[in-house]
């Protein structure tokens, strides 16, 4: 055994651990994986992906029938993508909570930082603004291409049309959302399928259970389904008995259920044992 | 320093950890033991504040753990090896906990060289064996140069050189004044390790005291005698309060008499001894005696039927 000068190296212990150690940690820990920076990767080239097929599906086949509909939201149509971007980014958002129960890293990380409100505002920062970096990304890039395409119709607009910007900053809003959804699921239930079911229930089921409801019902639940109540803000064209609330308010019902998860997935994370 | 008092942890109506009070004092190892489910990780996990306690406190160096500015200046806990993302290389994981408490990042290749993981550092921990793991755990304790180390079951899977390192590395770092508290179901592996031993069973505290103490209070000392007369010194011995019982041919085990009372015996009365020798029980044995009444899960085998075989 070598003799352990080990004090030797460190400085004086200087302030407490906080907020801005665990930001790095969290940082490093999120960058550090292969399977979170592939999936990220993968709700860029989905998002971007999907929209751009359908715009190009839209195109042929509004050439094909030689007239456009005059309800077509050209905003609207080149970020379809988004509708499975959001199932991608919500494996992530599970993921990075989930991942570490399942491994129990959680144990590790909350021996060194016990403070566990630092530990999951940090963590919750750090996946809020990497989803928010993928979201922008992916909306833009499906955008800017979804326009192109469409250009050749001359239906194609640009950011300056109206709404236009509110739609695109709105699809990136729409990812990330649907991500700390699915990060406050993963909170509450600590494990990986468990959460991601969860989010595509949340996300994706409500939307087709709804086509179920008897219509009277359904005009009355269509503003909280959801993706209805998300995707009004990707949205530039829209009839009044479909967007009752307007794109931000039907936004903020669409974060409220994120909210919801993330409030009961914070305390339980403060409250149960590790 | 690591104190409880009263520490208790119920899951539904089973108590885990009852009513145990018991302080860790620095410079020393203190072993912590007791049958497989005794409690033992359920207290440790308490003392590092990820189970919260039904009753009763513990603190590390008079706070609650929560409370600590910098925890891993403090404290350097292994609990589970296997507690660790595989998908991470080692030094990346290293990182991620010293950045928690402000820990330059150049204690990362130092901690891997201490436990010779330095060829490793860029692999994934997924692709390492429980070994490897246990020397990462022990890296991450070592991170923030804490005063109080807490090992859980350090020693399991490992090989007899990684045993004798992490044995050897314990003591070093108990001989720093460090404080070490380190749990095992394995009492040979505390005999050689350990100062003080806490013992539990069933949650509850069974012994606090020191190795010697510990095998002084809880085995009997025998003497074991081989001579041609061994009937005639069975004799004498009861004649004189021991008790002797014959342990195979021209052998006597004596209880109850010194081992020098046994020889002056022999030599009074003319009796040729071949061999005079104490008989220490082992920890082990101790172990096993005190903690028979308090193991969760018997083995449902007839105690005969172990005699007959051994």
């Amino acid at each position: 055994m070598t003799s352990l000068t080990l004090g030797a190296t460190l400085p004086p212990v200087t302030g407490r651990a906080g907020f801005g150690g665990a930001l790095r940690s969290e940082w490093t820990k999120i960058s550090s994986l292969r399977s979170t920076v592939v999936t990220l990767v993968a709700t860029m080239a989905v998002t971007i992906g999907l929209s751009t097929l359908f715009a190009w599906g839209a195109t042929h086949r509004f050439t094909q029938r030689g007239h456009i509909p005059p309800t077509f939201d050209a905003v609207r149509g080149s970020l379809f993508g988004l509708i499975f971007g959001q199932l991608v980014i919500a494996v992530i958002g599970a993921m990075v909570i989930t991942g570490e129960y399942g491994t129990g890293m959680i144990r590790t990380s909350l021996a060194a930082q016990p403070r566990r409100m630092v530990t999951l505002a940090a963590k919750l920062s750090v996946f809020t603004a990497v989803a928010l970096v993928t979201g922008l990304v992916s909306s833009f890039a499906s955008f800017l291409i979804g326009q192109h395409i469409f250009s050749s119709l001359n239906i194609g607009v640009g950011l300056g049309a109206p709404n236009a910007l509110r739609s695109v900053i709105g699809g990136a809003l729409f990812l990330t959302v649907a991500g700390l959804l699915a990060f406050g699921l993963g909170t509450i239930l600590r494990h990986t399928a468990g959460a991601i079911t969860a989010a595509v229930g949340v996300l994706f089921i409500t939307f087709i259970l709804y086509q179920f409801l008897p219509d009277d019902w359904a005009a009355d639940a269509q503003r909280w389904i959801p993706f209805f109540a998300g995707s009004g803000v990707w949205t530039t064209v829209t009839t009044p008995e479909e967007h009752v609330f307007g794109p931000w308010v039907e936004f903020a019902i669409f974060t409220g259920y994120a909210v919801i998860a993330l409030v009961i997935g914070a305390i339980t994370f403060r409250r149960r044992d590790a | 320093m690591i104190e409880a008092r009263g520490l208790t942890k119920r899951y539904g109506d089973r108590l885990a950890v009852d009513q145990l009070s018991f302080t860790v004092k620095p410079g020393q190892v203190t072993g912590f033991l007791g049958p497989n489910g005794a409690g033992k990780s359920t207290t440790m996990r308490m003392i590092l504040a990820l189970d919260a306690p039904t009753a009763g406190t513990v603190t590390v160096d008079g706070m609650d753990y929560r409370r600590l500015a910098n925890p891993m200046r403090v404290v350097g806990a292994l609990l589970d090896a296997k507690s660790v993302h595989g998908g991470r290389t080692a030094a990346k994981h290293l990182l991620c906990l010293a950045q928690t408490n402000n820990l330059p990042a150049k204690r990362v290749p130092q901690v891997l060289e201490l436990v010779g993981l330095t060829q490793v550092a860029g692999k994934r921990i997924g692709g390492f064996s429980l070994g490897m793991c246990q020397r990462l755990g022990i890296a991450a304790a070592l991170l923030g140069d804490p005063k109080v180390l807490m090992f859980d079951e350090p020693v399991n899977g490992l090989d007899p050189e990684g045993i004798l390192w992490i044995r050897n590395l314990m003591r070093a770092l108990a001989a720093e004044g460090r404080t070490i508290f380190v749990s095992s179901h394995l009492m040979s592996e505390m005999e050689n390790t350990a100062d003080h031993l806490i013992v539990i069973g069933q949650g509850r505290l069974i012994a606090d005291c020191t190795v010697e103490e510990f095998i002084q209070r809880n085995s009997e000392l025998a003497v074991r005698v081989r001579t041609p007369a061994a009937a005639q010194l069975a004799g004498l011995v009861t004649a004189n309060g021991g008790t002797a019982r014959p342990d195979g041919q021209d052998t006597l085990l004596v209880t109850g008499l010194p081992q020098d009372r046994v020889g002056d015996l022999a030599f009074d009365n003319g009796i040729r001894l071949h061999e005079l020798a104490p008989l220490q029980a082992s920890l082990e044995q101790a172990f096993m005696e005190l903690t028979r009444d308090s193991v969760e899960f018997h083995a449902a085998v007839p105690t005969s039927t172990i005699g007959a075989t051994s």
